[in-house]
């Protein structure tokens, strides 16, 4: 799955006074597991709690406590890396990696380096207006999470919050396979669909819950591998997008003077855009892995994963197929649509008993648009569901015009209420009776004898009695009949 | 009353069942030979209120018929056990005034069947040791002294204080631990008799880690149907500890009588070390005619693997250990050093916390783990821990247990070997073996050598069958008659 071969875009290419570089980008992505207790002990894992209150003694490392493997994490675990198409390991084991801090308690953090739970498997990433690209999964394997060291209180003082400490994290290792900072972002924001999808990490970046280490390195276009750097803890789709950016350009800029790239761990400062250098390879930590003796190798038997793979939820990518299978939208639209879980069940809500492109276009063009603009979350949508089926469904029954629909809309957002009575109270139907329609015009061709005459010659002229029929009929009168009756009364 | 702490535990407990004496007397009597033997510096601390209350509640338990299996008899703790609301030190400094706001597993299931905790015993520091001499609170002395020699000895380790304790009569058993030989050794130097159960068999939740996947609880008394009848209790499932094993405990008491008639007992020709005194030999000669007039066929076998073992062991046990001790970093509980920054302080903490043994111990561990020394040390040294253990499945399959000498020696001076690690370290070479493996091995005092001190021979046993192992050891402590006792001198 290694595509170092895959050259990108030239439109993706940096170039610099030695001429042309390519940025070749993969992904270390720290996923905290959505589960109610810790990797290892019971303590609860809820966001924001007062400090240390969420502490088992094993979290503390009092001494003789032992750890006891929390199974539904494996669960999670193993969902994702179904999720990724990947090679789901029969067996696997915890190693300790010994390291001194004040917010490691035990001196090392119990995580698999050797027989990881999850192995390679691959993610199709979609792009908008590209063709989409498959990023290779290298690895995924289970993890604690240390707690939270808090530098700020005191000037004197470190404190310590063991909150945090002991939660599960999957990290998911991509392997080199992306190429700009657009492609990278891509790729987070498809693993952080897939996961919500899978129920397996909330992918809340604000709370730190998805974060990445980013690895940068640059090349000639299609030549050999340079020398990467690591950007640690990158917590937001723009900062990921701007170090790599950012990382990329300093990379260029020694090369070209002639200097060459240090490997080594860099922090992104989130103020200044600029990344600086954490710790060189020299003082790289020897975390003297080994497996940890207090837990025993996890062990999955083939039915047991056939069980979890059975009662996995449809995913974004089968549901795109079966979006533009079934409904007939095009690719990007459906991968819009299923982006995340609450917006392809919202379109399906929305699409059940009506024309299905049309559904999509009223939820991308319209809904969306205006949820965007006010920041709404779809859930939290004024307008629900069922509310957008309706309107969609007088649309398509020529009831109401798309022009009234958006208006209809609007009185639901603001106002609320059920939009068919909102179209009857308000008298917003569509005039359709031709009858009530030829009235309207044999009265506006009566007060306009010199416009009528002038018709025959200027048939573009027409357009502007259309526009006094719409005028007269408030919007109402259907666009279509308006413009075959004056048609035939004016042209024929 | 004072001849109240001679009673084995089996025949103290039938003695409070007829109410021949109270719980509190019992637990009185012991109280007060601790008091009169501080020169053996084997308690670290007594809990002698809570062992009054404890034995009070057990004489009303017993008054109303809830008697329980251990209900009344007065035990000792090693210190690497927490207790709950009891300092513990695991023989360090380190740890300071740590008091676990929890009880370990195997403790635990001791008070659930009415046992009185008399106190903390003393021990090598984090059981690191052969000889009880690196406790950050003094050496434990041996109440056996040479006939006619006044100088102290060392009552073996690390659980020097359990195994001088039970041959003092400071309690009627004892817990322990087993590393690499820490309950049978010690025993073997005592008179006493250890256990060291299969891995998996007591649960290790609580108790403080010395390396983990070889670090096993068991009891420490003076006859092998008492340490069956403690470790009964002690055993069982813990859902606390992953590798804990799911397996019924049996009723070991039963099997310390059990016929002999037929059993294979193999006779390993490695063991058979240079410079292994005579009295030794003979001794192991002498186990071997104990057995065969008990019905028992004698076989030799080979367990090719032996000389490795210790290597192996002394690169395991020292990389688990250098990962456990890591949670001493004075940030949390027990002693912190302050330093000019954060790594100085782990330093001083460290430095000053942990004995030159632990020191060394964590050294090596570090070393052996190290990039580019992980995998000539710590997997080679797995690779022999697994030709070992298939050495004794092979073994095994001609056999139903083995007869090895406990130690290659009796007890030895405190300050005597000290000096060279290397030495100290050979005390293990027949017991660390089982630990390697993961089997269950007994230690039964059989004989005293011609300076009048006690010897043990060891019967290492099958996984999970300690039930052969408590059969044999039953046959040879008949067989032996051992009923000396160290003359009370302190």
């Amino acid at each position: 799955m290694f595509t170092a071969e895959r050259v990108a875009d030239k439109s993706d290419w940096v170039s610099s006074p030695s001429g042309d570089w390519e940025i070749i980008i993969g992904l270390e992505v720290h996923a905290q597991v959505a589960s109610n207790a810790k990797l290892f002990s019971g303590a609860a894992t809820g966001y924001g709690a007062e400090p240390n209150t969420q502490v088992a003694l094993v979290d503390a490392a009092m001494p003789g406590m032992l750890p006891v493997l929390n199974e539904y994490c494996v669960e999670q675990a193993v969902r994702t890396g179904m999720g990724l198409k990947a090679q789901i390991n029969a067996f696997s084991r915890f190693d300790r990696k010994n390291y001194f801090y004040p917010d490691l308690p035990q001196g090392y953090q119990i995580s698999q380096l050797y027989h990881p739970i999850v192995g390679e498997g691959v993610l199709e990433v979609e792009l908008e207006g590209e063709d989409s690209i498959n990023v290779g999964i290298e690895r995924l394997h289970l993890e604690q999470d240390a707690g939270k060291s808090i530098h700020d209180l005191d000037p004197n003082a470190t404190y310590v919050d063991l909150n945090r400490c002991g939660v599960a994290l999957m990290e998911i290792v991509s392997k080199p396979d992306m190429r700009s900072a657009r492609e990278a972002a891509a790729y987070v924001r498809k693993l952080r669909s897939l996961v919500r999808y899978l129920g397996t990490c909330d992918g809340d970046m604000e709370k730190g819950n998805l974060r990445a280490d980013v690895n940068v390195s640059v090349r000639r276009p299609g030549g050999d591998l340079g020398t990467r750097c690591e950007i640690k803890n990158l917590n937001s789709m723009r900062f990921i997008q701007q170090a790599i950016e950012y990382e990329a350009r300093r990379q260029i800029e020694i090369l070209d003077d002639g200097g060459k790239i240090d490997q080594e761990t860099r922090l992104y400062n989130t103020e200044t855009g600029e990344t600086r250098t954490m710790r060189s390879k020299e003082d790289a930590h020897d975390y003297r892995y080994f497996p940890d003796p207090d837990l025993l190798p996890v062990k999955l038997s083939a039915e047991w994963m056939a069980g979890i793979k059975a009662d996995l939820p449809e995913l974004p990518d089968e549901k795109k197929t079966r979006f533009v299978a079934e409904y007939g939208l095009s690719a990007y639209d459906a991968s819009v649509l299923v982006s995340d879980r609450e917006k392809a069940a919202y379109y399906e809500e929305v699409a059940d008993g009506n024309d299905k492109k049309l559904a999509a276009n009223w939820l991308l063009n319209e809904v969306f648009g205006k949820l965007n603009k006010e920041n709404v979350e779809i859930n939290d949508s004024p307008v629900s569901a069922a509310a957008n089926r309706a309107i969609v469904g007088m649309i398509s029954d020529n009831v109401i015009s798309g022009k009234i629909a958006k208006q209809v809309f609007e009185i639901c957002w603001e106002e609320g209420g059920d939009p068919q009575a909102i179209v009857e109270d308000r008298g917003l139907k569509q005039v359709t009776d031709t009858g009530a329609i030829e009235a309207m015009i044999d009265k506006i061709i009566a007060d306009n004898p010199d416009q009528a005459a002038k018709v025959k010659d200027k048939p573009k002229t027409l357009g502007w009695f259309v526009g006094q029929v719409m005028q007269a009929s408030k919007g109402k009168a259907n666009p279509q009949a308006v413009n075959e009756i004056l048609r035939k009364k004016l042209l024929d | 009353m004072s001849s109240l702490n001679n009673f084995s535990l089996a025949n103290a407990l039938k003695g409070l069942e007829n109410k021949d004496f109270s719980a509190r007397e019992l637990t009185q009597a012991h109280l007060d030979a601790i008091a009169s033997a501080d020169t053996l510096n084997a308690y670290l601390l007594t809990t002698s209120e809570q062992a009054l209350a404890m034995a009070d509640a057990s004489d009303a338990r017993r008054a109303n018929g809830e008697a329980k299996a251990l209900d009344g008899a007065p035990l000792g703790i090693k210190d690497l056990f927490c207790t709950k609301g009891t300092r513990t030190t695991a023989g360090s400094k380190i740890l300071g005034d740590f008091t676990p706001p929890y009880e370990s597993t195997v403790s635990g299931n001791l008070w659930a069947d009415g046992a009185v905790m008399l106190g903390k015993l003393n021990m090598d520091e984090f059981a690191m040791g052969s000889s009880n001499e690196n406790s950050a609170f003094g050496p434990v002395v041996n109440p056996w002294r040479a006939d006619g020699v006044d100088e102290k000895l060392v009552p073996g380790g690390s659980s020097g204080g359990s195994a001088a304790a039970v041959a003092a009569r400071l309690c009627l058993g004892a817990t322990a631990t087993d590393t690499g030989g820490s309950i049978r050794q010690p025993a073997s130097f005592t008179g006493t008799v250890g256990v060291k159960p299969t891995y998996g068999r007591c649960s290790r939740w609580g108790i403080v880690a010395f390396a983990s996947s070889l670090d096993q609880a068991g009891p420490i008394t003076r006859t092998v149907e008492d340490a069956a009848i403690l470790l009964r209790s002690m055993a069982g499932h813990d859902p606390k500890d992953s590798t804990s094993l799911k397996a019924e405990v049996p009723d070991f008491a039963a099997a310390c009588t059990r016929s002999l008639k037929g059993m294979r007992i193999g006779v390993p020709k490695e063991y058979r070390v240079d410079g292994m005194p005579q009295e030794i030999e003979k001794l192991w000669a002498d186990g071997m005619d104990w057995l065969r007039s008990e019905g028992c066929e004698m076989v030799d076998v080979s367990l090719p693997h032996t000389k490795y073992a210790l290597p192996a062991y002394y690169i395991i046990a020292p990389a688990e250990a250098s990962s456990n001790l890591a949670r001493y970093d004075g940030m949390r509980y027990g002693v912190r050093v302050d330093g000019a920054d954060l790594t100085e302080t782990y330093e001083k903490t460290r430095g000053e916390g942990f004995g030159e043994e632990v020191r060394r111990r964590i050294m090596i561990g570090t070393y052996v783990l190290s990039a580019g020394f992980y995998d000539a040390y710590y997997i080679q040294a797995q690779k022999v821990r697994a030709r070992i253990a298939e050495d004794f499945k092979a073994v095994f399959s001609k056999c139903d247990a083995l007869l090895t000498p406990t130690a290659p020696s009796a007890a030895f001076g405190i300050g005597a070997r000290n000096n060279d690690p290397l030495q100290m370290y050979l005390n293990d070479i027949f017991t660390v073996t089982a630990n390697l493996a993961g089997l269950p091995g007994i230690s039964v005092p059989a004989a005293l050598d011609g300076a009048g001190l006690p010897l043990g021979l060891q019967v290492i046993g099958k996984a999970l069958d300690e039930e052969t192992c408590f059969a044999v050891g039953g046959a040879l402590e008949r067989a032996a008659g051992f009923d000396a006792k160290p003359d009370k001198w302190w």
